[in-house]
C-alpha cells in the first residue's frame, strides 16, 4: 500500500520531523529574498515550512496556491544559514517539489520549463542552441528584435534573450592534465553544462590552477549534467538518472571531484540524500575554492579593486564563504571590498530568472545597487548563473563592471607572475622560491 | 464569520490585489506567531503600504464591525499576532521605512514594520544605536516592540521600550489619526505615549514611531563566566548588582540551553557548565576596566569554573549571537515548548532556580533556561512534544505551578513579552478588580467597539466575554500552594 503523509504520497515525501524542527521564530524572514520583495508570510521560509507542514498534516492539499508559493521560492537556502534550529529547508523544498510534480497541479510555466530542461542539462543540445544564438546575435537579427521590441509581450522569452550577451567559441579540455611540481593527488573536474559552453575559460583556468596546485586532473569525456536543475524542479527520476550517470563517469580513485559551479557542487554534495549508492562520490565533491585554498599558488600582482558576491549554493548550500575571499586576498595588489548583502540572491537561481523574470529583476536591481556602492569595477562570484545574471544587470544599467569567476583572477595573477619570472627583471627573491 | 463581499471589495480597491490575502493557504500561515500553541486564522490579511491605507482599513472594518488584529514580524511569544475571532489581520511589515534620522535631537522616526536591528544598522556607523534589543531584534519590528513594550538584555541598564519612545502616530479604533507625544521630551498634558506603549494593538494601529537614539559607549567588555552549579551563578548575579555594578546586560543560561545554542550557532559556550553568565559592561574605558575586574572577582569567589573576556568584536558578536538565537535553537531539543516570562525579585533567583528544578522533576518535563538574570526576568522553556497529549498536560501543569511560584515570591506574571492571549487569564493574579475595570474603560476611549485585537491583553469576563467585573470567588484560597 502506498504510504501517505497528509497530502504527500509515496516515496520522497518531506520529513515531518524535519518540518517540526522549525519553532516559528522567524529569524529567517529578513534573509529571504522573496519575503524582502513581497512582504508576505507565505512567501517566507517560515510560511513555506508552515504550508508544507499543513500539507503533511492533511490540513491543506497540494493546491495551485500551495504550488505557487513553493514555486516562488528561489531555493537560495539563505534561510538555512539563518536558522538556529538547523532546519534543512533545501531538501524539504526539493521533496515538496517532487511531490508537487507527481501529485500536484501542473507547473504554471510547464511548457517553458519543459523546453529549458530539455536543453540546459544536455551539453550537446545546449551547444546547438548557443550556436544558433551566436548566429542570431551576429547576423544583426538581435538588433532588429531589440529595436522593434517584438519580445515585449513574452517576458520570459525576453528574459532569456537579454541574459546572453555573447557566446564564446567552444573549446574542450584534454581528458588528462598532468600535475605540475610536487604531486598532491588526483582530482576529477566537472565541466558542467552552462559553464562548459558559456564560460569555457573558467574550466580551463580551473584545470590549470589545479594542476599547478599539484593535482593530476581527470576530465571524463562521458560526463553529463549533475541534475541540479531537475532536482530543483522536482523531476526526481530525471535527476536520479543524471546523478547515477555522473557518479559513474568519474573514476573511483580520485581524491576529490572538483566543481567550479556552486549550484552543481551543492547538488552533488547532497546526492547521498536522494541516492544512497552515490554517497561515497558525494563525499569527495569539493568546490574549487576549497581545494585551491589549501595550495600555495605562485601569484603575481593584479592592481584591481574587486568585490565578491556569495553565490547562494556556495555560501548557503555548501557553507563556503571564506575560502574564495582568502584566495582573492592572496593576490598581491588586489583590494577586496565587501559587498553589502553579499549573500542575498541575485535572482538567477538556476532558471528562476527565466521562469519568474519580474521577481528576479527586482532582486537583480538590489544586487546591482549594492555593487555600485562598493565602487569596484570587478565582481567575482563562483557560479555561472550569477555571472550571467549580474553581468546582465550591470550591462543594462550601463555600468563598466566586469564579472569574473575567482579562478579567472587567480589564473591571471599566476600568468602575471610567470611573465615576470620569464622577464630578466624578475627579482631574485621570487626566483629562489620553490613551487 | 467570513467577511461580506462588500467589505472584501472595498479592501481590494484600497489595497490592490497584492495587498489583500484571501486564499485559504495564505490565511493559514498567519494563524499564529512564535507562540504556535494559540492558533486563529484571520478572514483576510491586509498588507498596507501607507498610513492612509491603514486609516481606510480601520474605518471600513469599524463600519462592518469586523475585528482587526495587528501584526509585525510575527515573532511575539504571547499569542498576540493571531486572530482568535477572525476578522482582518493588518500586517504592517511592508511599512518599514526610516522616515527621519535626527541626530542633533537624538531621535529617529520610523514606520512600524521596520526591523529593530535595521535602525541600529542605519545609525551605528555614526556612533548611535537603538537601545531596546529583544532577542528577536534581527527580525522583530519596532511596531511590535512598541506594542508589547519589549525588553531585551541591555534593558537592565538602558531601560525598556517605553523609555525610548518619544512619540507615536496612532490610528485609533475609532479610525482617527492622532499624534501622541513627539520629539520634544516635555509635552503638556497627559503622557499618552506612555499609555499607548504596551497596549498591544488594543487602542489602534501605530503608523509611525519617534524613538530615542543612544550614543555608543566608549568601551565595551563582554565576560563569559561558567559555573558548575546553577545556584552559584544565581548568587553571583545578586552579588554583582549588590556591589553597585550596573552591567549593560547580565544574562544567564543553563546546561540544556547551552547545549542547544552550541549546536545551533556554534557560539562556543563551555560544554560542561551547569550555568553560564554573560556579563556586559559598557561606559568610560577606565570604569569598564575596573568594573570588569570586580565582576570577574565576584564570579571566582562564587566558584566560577571559567571567566573569559571576549577578545574582540567578533568574539563578542558570537557570544551574543548564541544568546539571541537561543529560543530559535530550542527546536534542536524539542518540537514545541511553553515559554514563561515571569519576573522575581533578583534576590530570589537562587530560590526560584531550585524551585524550577523541583517543578520540572515533579511533572517529568525538561525545562531549559535562558534569561535576563540582572532583572530577575525568567524565561523558562518547558519542553514537550505536542503529539503526546499527556506530555502537553504535564507541561501545562508545570507552567501554571511555575507562574504561581514566581508570584508567591513577590514577582509578576510577565516581564517583557507582553500579555496577549497567553497571559490575559493571569492578570487577575497581578491586578485588583478596580485596576482591571479602569483599564477596560481606558481601552474603550480608544476603541469603543472593542474591535481592536480582541481577547488580548485584558482578561475576558467569564460570562459575557466583555468588560471586567469581579468574578467570585476571585481566587480560591491556596489554589496554587
Amino acid at each position: 500500500m502506498e504510504q501517505t503523509l497528509g497530502a504527500f504520497r509515496g516515496p520522497d515525501a518531506p520529513d515531518l520531523d524535519e518540518l517540526r524542527t522549525c519553532v516559528h521564530c522567524g529569524i529567517c524572514l529578513p534573509q529571504c529574498p522573496t519575503y524582502r520583495v513581497l512582504g508576505e508570510e507565505m512567501d517566507s521560509p517560515r510560511g513555506r515550512i508552515y504550508l508544507m507542514r499543513a500539507a503533511a498534516e492533511g490540513r491543506i492539499g497540494l493546491t495551485p496556491t500551495f504550488a505557487h508559493h513553493l514555486d516562488l521560492c528561489l531555493g537560495c537556502r539563505a534561510c538555512e544559514t539563518a536558522c538556529p534550529s538547523g532546519v534543512k529547508f533545501g531538501s524539504l523544498l526539493e521533496a515538496t517539489r517532487i511531490q508537487l510534480r507527481r501529485h500536484g497541479p501542473p507547473p504554471r510555466h510547464r511548457r517553458l520549463e519543459d523546453v529549458i530542461l530539455s536543453v540546459f542539462p544536455e551539453p550537446a543540445r545546449l551547444g546547438v542552441a548557443l550556436a544558433a544564438f551566436r548566429l542570431y546575435r551576429r547576423s544583426g537579427l538581435r538588433r532588429l528584435v531589440r529595436a522593434t521590441r517584438v519580445l515585449r509581450p513574452f517576458p520570459r522569452l525576453a528574459a532569456l534573450e537579454a541574459l546572453l550577451d555573447d557566446v564564446p567559441a567552444a573549446e574542450s579540455l584534454p581528458p588528462l592534465i598532468p600535475a605540475r611540481g610536487t604531486a598532491r593527488g588526483r582530482v576529477g573536474l566537472l565541466t558542467g553544462c552552462v559553464q562548459r559552453h558559456l564560460y569555457p575559460g573558467v574550466n580551463r583556468d580551473t584545470a590549470r590552477l589545479l594542476a599547478l596546485a599539484g593535482y593530476e586532473v581527470v576530465v571524463p569525456r562521458a560526463q553529463g549534467c549533475c541534475g541540479a536543475l531537475e532536482l530543483h524542479a522536482g523531476r526526481a527520476e530525471a535527476f536520479r538518472s543524471r546523478a547515477r550517470a555522473l557518479a559513474a563517469a568519474f573514476p573511483d580513485d580520485l581524491d576529490f571531484v572538483v566543481a567550479n559551479a556552486a549550484g552543481c557542487g551543492s547538488a552533488m554534495k547532497e546526492y547521498g540524500r536522494w541516492l544512497p549508492a552515490t554517497a561515497g562520490f558525494a563525499a569527495r565533491v569539493r568546490d574549487v575554492a576549497e581545494v585551491l585554498v589549501e595550495a600555495d599558488l605562485p601569484l603575481g600582482p593584479l592592481p584591481l579593486t574587486v568585490t565578491y558576491h556569495d553565490a547562494c549554493h556556495l555560501a548557503h548550500g555548501q557553507r563556503v564563504r571564506q575560502a574564495p575571499r582568502a584566495l582573492l586576498r592572496r593576490i598581491p595588489g588586489l583590494t577586496l571590498v565587501e559587498l553589502g548583502d553579499s549573500d542575498l540572491c541575485c535572482g538567477s537561481a538556476g532558471v528562476y530568472n527565466l521562469l519568474e523574470p519580474a521577481l528576479a529583476r527586482e532582486l537583480l536591481a538590489l544586487k546591482v545597487a549594492r555593487i555600485v556602492e562598493t565602487g569596484a569595477r570587478v565582481v567575482a562570484t563562483g557560479n555561472p548563473g550569477c555571472l550571467l545574471q549580474i553581468a546582465q544587470g550591470c550591462r543594462q544599467r550601463g555600468l563598466d563592471v566586469t564579472l569574473v569567476h575567482p579562478v579567472e583572477l587567480l589564473a591571471r595573477a599566476v600568468a602575471v607572475r610567470a611573465a615576470g619570472r620569464r622577464g630578466a627583471s624578475a627579482p631574485p627573491s621570487e626566483a629562489s622560491e620553490t613551487d | 464569520m467570513p467577511l461580506s463581499p462588500g467589505l472584501v471589495g472595498d479592501l481590494q480597491r484600497i489595497l490592490g490585489p497584492e495587498g489583500l490575502v484571501l486564499s485559504h493557504e495564505g490565511r493559514l500561515v498567519y494563524e499564529c506567531d512564535m507562540h504556535t500553541f494559540y492558533k486563529g486564522a484571520p478572514d483576510a490579511v491586509a498588507l498596507p503600504s501607507t498610513t492612509a491605507e491603514v486609516v481606510a482599513i480601520v474605518r471600513l472594518c469599524r463600519e462592518a464591525r469586523v475585528p482587526i488584529v495587528p501584526r509585525g514580524s510575527g515573532t511575539g511569544l504571547i499569542g498576540g499576532a493571531m486572530a482568535p475571532s477572525g476578522g482582518v489581520m493588518v500586517g504592517l511589515n511592508r511599512m518599514n521605512r526610516i522616515l527621519e534620522v535626527d541626530l542633533p535631537n537624538r531621535c529617529a522616526t520610523v514606520q512600524p514594520g521596520l526591523i529593530n536591528l535595521s535602525l541600529t544598522k542605519a545609525v551605528e556607523a555614526r556612533g548611535w544605536f537603538f537601545a531596546p534589543d529583544p532577542s528577536s531584534q534581527m527580525v522583530s519590528s519596532i511596531g511590535g516592540n512598541v506594542s508589547t513594550n519589549a525588553g531585551g538584555p541591555h534593558c537592565l541598564k538602558y531601560g525598556i521600550t517605553s523609555n525610548h519612545v518619544l512619540g507615536l502616530e496612532l490610528v485609533t479604533g475609532r479610525g482617527e489619526l492622532v499624534t501622541l507625544g513627539g520629539k520634544v521630551a516635555d509635552h503638556p498634558g497627559y503622557d499618552l505615549t506612555g499609555v499607548a506603549v504596551g497596549s498591544e494593538g488594543t487602542f489602534g494601529l501605530v503608523t509611525a514611531i519617534t524613538v530615542r537614539l543612544v550614543h555608543v559607549a566608549q568601551a565595551v567588555k563582554t565576560i563569559l563566566a561558567s559555573f558548575a552549579d546553577l545556584e552559584d551563578a544565581s548568587e553571583a548575579v545578586s552579588a554583582i548588582i549588590a556591589a553597585g555594578i550596573v552591567p549593560a546586560a547580565l544574562e544567564m543560561l543553563d546546561e540544556l540551553m547551552i547545549r542547544a545554542i552550541n549546536e545551533g550557532t556554534g557560539a562556543g559556550y563551555p560544554k560542561d557548565a551547569a550555568a553560564v553568565l554573560l556579563i556586559e559592561l559598557d561606559g568610560p574605558a577606565e570604569e569598564v576596566e575596573a568594573q570588569g575586574e570586580r565582576a570577574a572577582r565576584i564570579c571566582w569567589e562564587r566558584g566560577a569554573l571559567e571567566v573569559r573576556v571576549a577578545q574582540d568584536a567578533a568574539e563578542r558578536a558570537l557570544l551574543w549571537k548564541g544568546r539571541k538565537e537561543a529560543a530559535g535553537a530550542v527546536g534542536r531539543l524539542a518540537p514545541t515548548y511553553l515559554l514563561q516570562d515571569a519576573v522575581v525579585p533578583r534576590s530570589k533567583l537562587p530560590a526560584i532556580m531550585r524551585e524550577l528544578g523541583a517543578i520540572g522533576a515533579r511533572h517529568g518535563v525538561q525545562i531549559a533556561n535562558v534569561f535576563h538574570a540582572g532583572d530577575g526576568n525568567l524565561h523558562p522553556l518547558i519542553l514537550y512534544d505536542d503529539r503526546n497529549p499527556d506530555e502537553l498536560e504535564r507541561a501545562k501543569a508545570a507552567n501554571e505551578e511555575l507562574l504561581h511560584a514566581c508570584i508567591a515570591m513577590g514577582g509578576t506574571v510577565t516581564g517583557e513579552h507582553g500579555v496577549g492571549l497567553d497571559k490575559a487569564k493571569n492578570l487577575p493574579l497581578q491586578y485588583g478588580d478596580a485596576d482591571l475595570n479602569f483599564m477596560y474603560r481606558l481601552r474603550g476611549v480608544f476603541d469603543p467597539q472593542r474591535l481592536m485585537n480582541p481577547k488580548k491583553l485584558l482578561p475576558a469576563h467569564p460570562a459575557c466575554g466583555e468588560g471586567w467585573r469581579p468574578p467570585r470567588p476571585r481566587l480560591p484560597e491556596g489554589a496554587w500552594i
